[in-house]
């Protein structure tokens, strides 16, 4: 035990000071401006572009730092810069902006009581779109519930995502799913979970097992800020790190987990980024809203893999500028002004303004294409309405709700299949037949 | 062959066959596993193939997943069926539910094994039984042998099967059969007719319960370890009853077919197992039979389980659903 000196006062009982349990606050609540002051961006060309086998104790400055590529008046530079062509880069804008109109007019078809849940992606557009980009179409895509950028970007048929959306007819899940819950094993895109994280070393095993093969092609997963505080998350890092996966580790952090802000998942005292680093996982902190550097450092970060020089995590900083879901009400828990206060603005605008400035774009052309993507979705929502929409209730047969359970249907589930088709007759139901989609 | 020599010679002929069979765990590479289970694999498939994994159950299962989803067909190992609950998430929420959510596009086809049961001293954990939190889950098997041959046949057929199948392995087994009685000499396999292992690939079918005895006045159903003492203690009463024992060897899905007629033959069932009572699995085969059978019931459907208290270590004889238990068990429901 310490002896007592002046120098030394040991305090006892009631005469120390009392412990106080720190519970994180966010800047700003709602009736307060909003204040995103912590932040620090750094000027675009602040930051080095390492070669993609550094080993992961000497990117420290990169898990603190913000790749960037766009400044907000839209001029391209700096060691990040992708050099795209203009073709790429309208292409990404479309792809931005599809999702966009997409989410639109779901979350809208939600509050006209076409379908039950909704979730939009509205400020992150480009955290998907970038990567979808950046990777080959072969590369194995584990979202959680805010990539519908990457399918969109993948040119999957909207009419097929509408369709699990609507619990229609046409719905390849069969009504199985929350709308948005989207599998999509043709376009290498995993299927969502409920759960948050679980796709984490899901990515990680399946990047192993290509690396186990001998095959060429990596995985990416992602999640948000809020969901790094699930295990799982821990023990993908492990994993990744481990076994040298070749697996990118995205981050999106958003600000928000529903009504918690990020320092609530730890955000206060250090980026999510320098996660990475304490597993010897290659890091890079990326402006989430700057499509090309979204873009340069998932290509990085690929290359990374495809060298077998193991995982990169990557932390994408950006905004959620809508509520969680069309179950939640933003208002009752941040600042009114904080989306459009977002120091880094909005990634389509960002984008659009650099492609004008270039002079591969203009004002005219925008509100063309914008029309032409509102008018894709239009048509997509028209034919998956055909099919049935879950407001009007049962799309499915009914015995389709036993199926799939096991590759074989076992005696009980049978049996169970038998009692409720007989409930329901006794009760004078009409059965739902069978129908090909489109019938 | 021992039921461990069983399980390795499984292991080895599954991996001779498919490339794609990928055993991962704790312990399992180099040094072989803690029960020897995985003993040579890696020396000769190579460290893609068998891999020791960092201490994180989660991240096995949930790498299995992955791995599965991948195209390859993943043999986790958990250590003790005691360290399940880390990786319960990724068992319950995806890999049961992934070929269902997914309408058949992606598939969990892994084997979880994993040594299970008590009557070693093992304590709070390393002697639980939890299966019947696994079969209450849809879209989940659960598969426990008691003899070598079962051993090899069902670890086979639980790999080769498309489904994710928790294979549950009873330690007390691993070297011999056990007879309930802690304080005697125990018993290798050597001799006994259910260690002749066949060379080579065979499969026992996922499913079937199998009749150990036949007999007229009782149908006793249990698994994994207790089908030994059921039938030890039976051999050595004078007054036993003539028990019809059946060892269910799955219990989802359920050979609910040679329960059913053996309990219509006899008019009487009683129920064992190792894991705790209340809400047990017994519980599950309790209210079937009683459903199924009901006419022909000449006395309550009982059950000797392990009691519901974590499992002790000092008073493990008295916890135990041994010689003790069963011989007072055998003799109420004769006289109900």
């Amino acid at each position: 035990m310490m002896a007592t000196t002046p120098e030394n006062p040991v305090w006892t009982g009631a005469n120390r000071p009392p412990l106080r349990l720190h519970v994180p606050q966010p800047p700003a609540r709602p009736g307060e401006a909003p204040n995103f002051s912590a932040l620090e961006i750094p000027a675009v060309d602040a930051g080095h572009r390492p070669d993609p086998d550094t080993p992961a104790a000497q990117m420290q400055g990169h898990a603190f730092g913000l790749v960037r590529v766009l400044d907000l008046d839209g001029t391209a530079s700096g060691p990040w810069d992708p050099q795209v062509s203009p073709e790429t880069a309208l292409a990404m804008l479309r792809a931005m902006a599809l999702t966009r109109a997409f989410d639109d007019r779901m979350f809208r078809a939600q509050r006209q009581g076409k379908t039950s849940f909704y979730m939009k992606s509205l400020g992150e557009e480009a955290v998907s779109i970038a990567a979808a980009f950046a990777l080959d179409d072969a590369d194995m895509l584990f979202p959680s519930y805010r990539q519908q950028g990457l399918l969109i970007a993948r040119d999957h048929d909207l009419v097929d995502m509408m369709n699990q959306i609507y619990s229609n007819r046409a719905d390849r899940m069969k009504g199985r799913q929350l709308p948005i819950m989207y599998s999509v094993k043709a376009k290498g895109f995993f299927s969502i979970s409920g759960n948050l994280a679980t796709q984490l070393p899901q990515a990680v095993g399946w990047a192993m097992a290509s690396a186990a093969r001998g095959d060429t092609r990596i995985a990416a997963a992602w999640l948000g800020e809020g969901s790094t505080a699930e295990g799982d998350f821990h023990s993908a890092c492990t994993f990744a790190s481990v076994y040298r996966a070749p697996v990118i580790l995205n981050v999106v952090n958003n600000q928000w987990a529903i009504s918690s802000f990020s320092g609530m998942a730890g955000g206060d005292e250090t980026t999510f980024a320098a996660r990475g680093l304490g597993y010897g996982i290659a890091t890079l902190r990326v402006d989430g809203n700057d499509v090309l550097a979204v873009l340069a450092a998932t290509r990085w970060a690929a290359e990374r893999a495809r060298g077998n020089h193991g995982p990169t995590m990557i932390e994408h900083v950006t905004y959620r500028a809508e509520g969680h879901s069309t179950s939640d009400d933003p208002s009752a828990y941040r600042s009114a002004g904080e989306a459009a206060a977002w120091p880094l603005g909005d990634p389509l605008t960002r984008l659009k303004d650099h492609l004008i400035k270039q002079g591969h774009w203009d004002e005219d052309r925008h509100a063309t294409m914008l029309a032409e993507v509102m008018e894709q979705v239009r048509t997509a929502q028209k034919a998956s309405e055909r099919y049935g929409i879950l407001g009007h209730g049962f799309n499915q047969p009914l015995d389709t709700m036993f199926e799939g359970v096991f590759e074989q249907m076992p005696w009980h589930l049978a049996e169970q299949e038998a009692q409720m088709l007989a409930e329901w007759r006794a009760a004078g139901l009409p059965d739902i037949k069978r129908e090909e989609p489109g019938a | 062959m021992t039921m461990i020599q069983a399980i390795n010679d499984a292991l080895d002929v599954a991996m001779q066959r498919d490339d794609t069979v990928t055993v991962m765990g704790e312990d399992v590479g180099y040094f072989g596993g803690v029960f020897r289970a995985t003993a040579g694999l890696q020396a000769k498939y190579g460290t893609s193939r068998v891999f020791d994994t960092p201490i994180s159950e989660c991240g096995i299962i949930g790498v299995a997943i992955g791995m599965g989803a991948y195209g390859l067909r993943p043999v986790p190992e958990i250590q003790f069926a005691d360290y399940i609950y880390p990786a319960l998430d990724q068992l319950v929420s995806e890999a049961a539910r992934l070929r269902y959510r997914s309408a058949g596009e992606f598939t969990a086809p892994l084997t979880l094994r994993s040594p299970f049961g008590g009557g070693i001293f093992g304590g709070q954990t390393h002697s639980q039984s939890p299966e019947g939190i696994f079969t209450h889950c849809s879209g989940l098997k659960t598969v426990i042998p008691s003899t070598p041959y079962d051993a090899k046949g069902l670890l086979i057929a639980s790999i080769e099967d498309n489904d994710p199948v928790l294979f549950f392995e009873p330690k007390r087994l691993y070297n011999g059969p056990f007879h309930g009685h802690y304080d005697r000499p125990a018993k290798g396999w050597a001799g006994h007719p259910d260690a002749k292992v066949p060379e080579g690939h065979y499969r026992v079918e996922i499913g079937k319960a199998r009749v150990v005895r036949e007999g007229s006045d009782l149908t006793i159903l249990t698994y994994g370890t207790m089908v030994h003492v059921v039938a030890s203690t039976l051999d050595e009463l004078e007054d036993a009853p003539k028990a019809e024992l059946i060892d269910l060897r799955s219990l989802i899905p359920l050979d609910i077919e040679t329960i059913e007629a053996s309990v219509k033959k006899t008019g009487r069932c009683l129920i064992v197992h190792e894991a705790t009572r209340t809400s047990g699995f017994g519980a599950e085969l309790s209210a079937l039979v009683q459903e199924r059978c009901f006419h022909h019931l000449e006395a309550p459907v009982q059950r000797v389980t392990g009691f519901d208290t974590p499992y002790p270590h000092a008073l493990e004889w008295a916890y135990f659903p041994g010689p003790v238990r069963l011989a007072q068990a055998f003799k109420q429901i004769m006289k109900d």
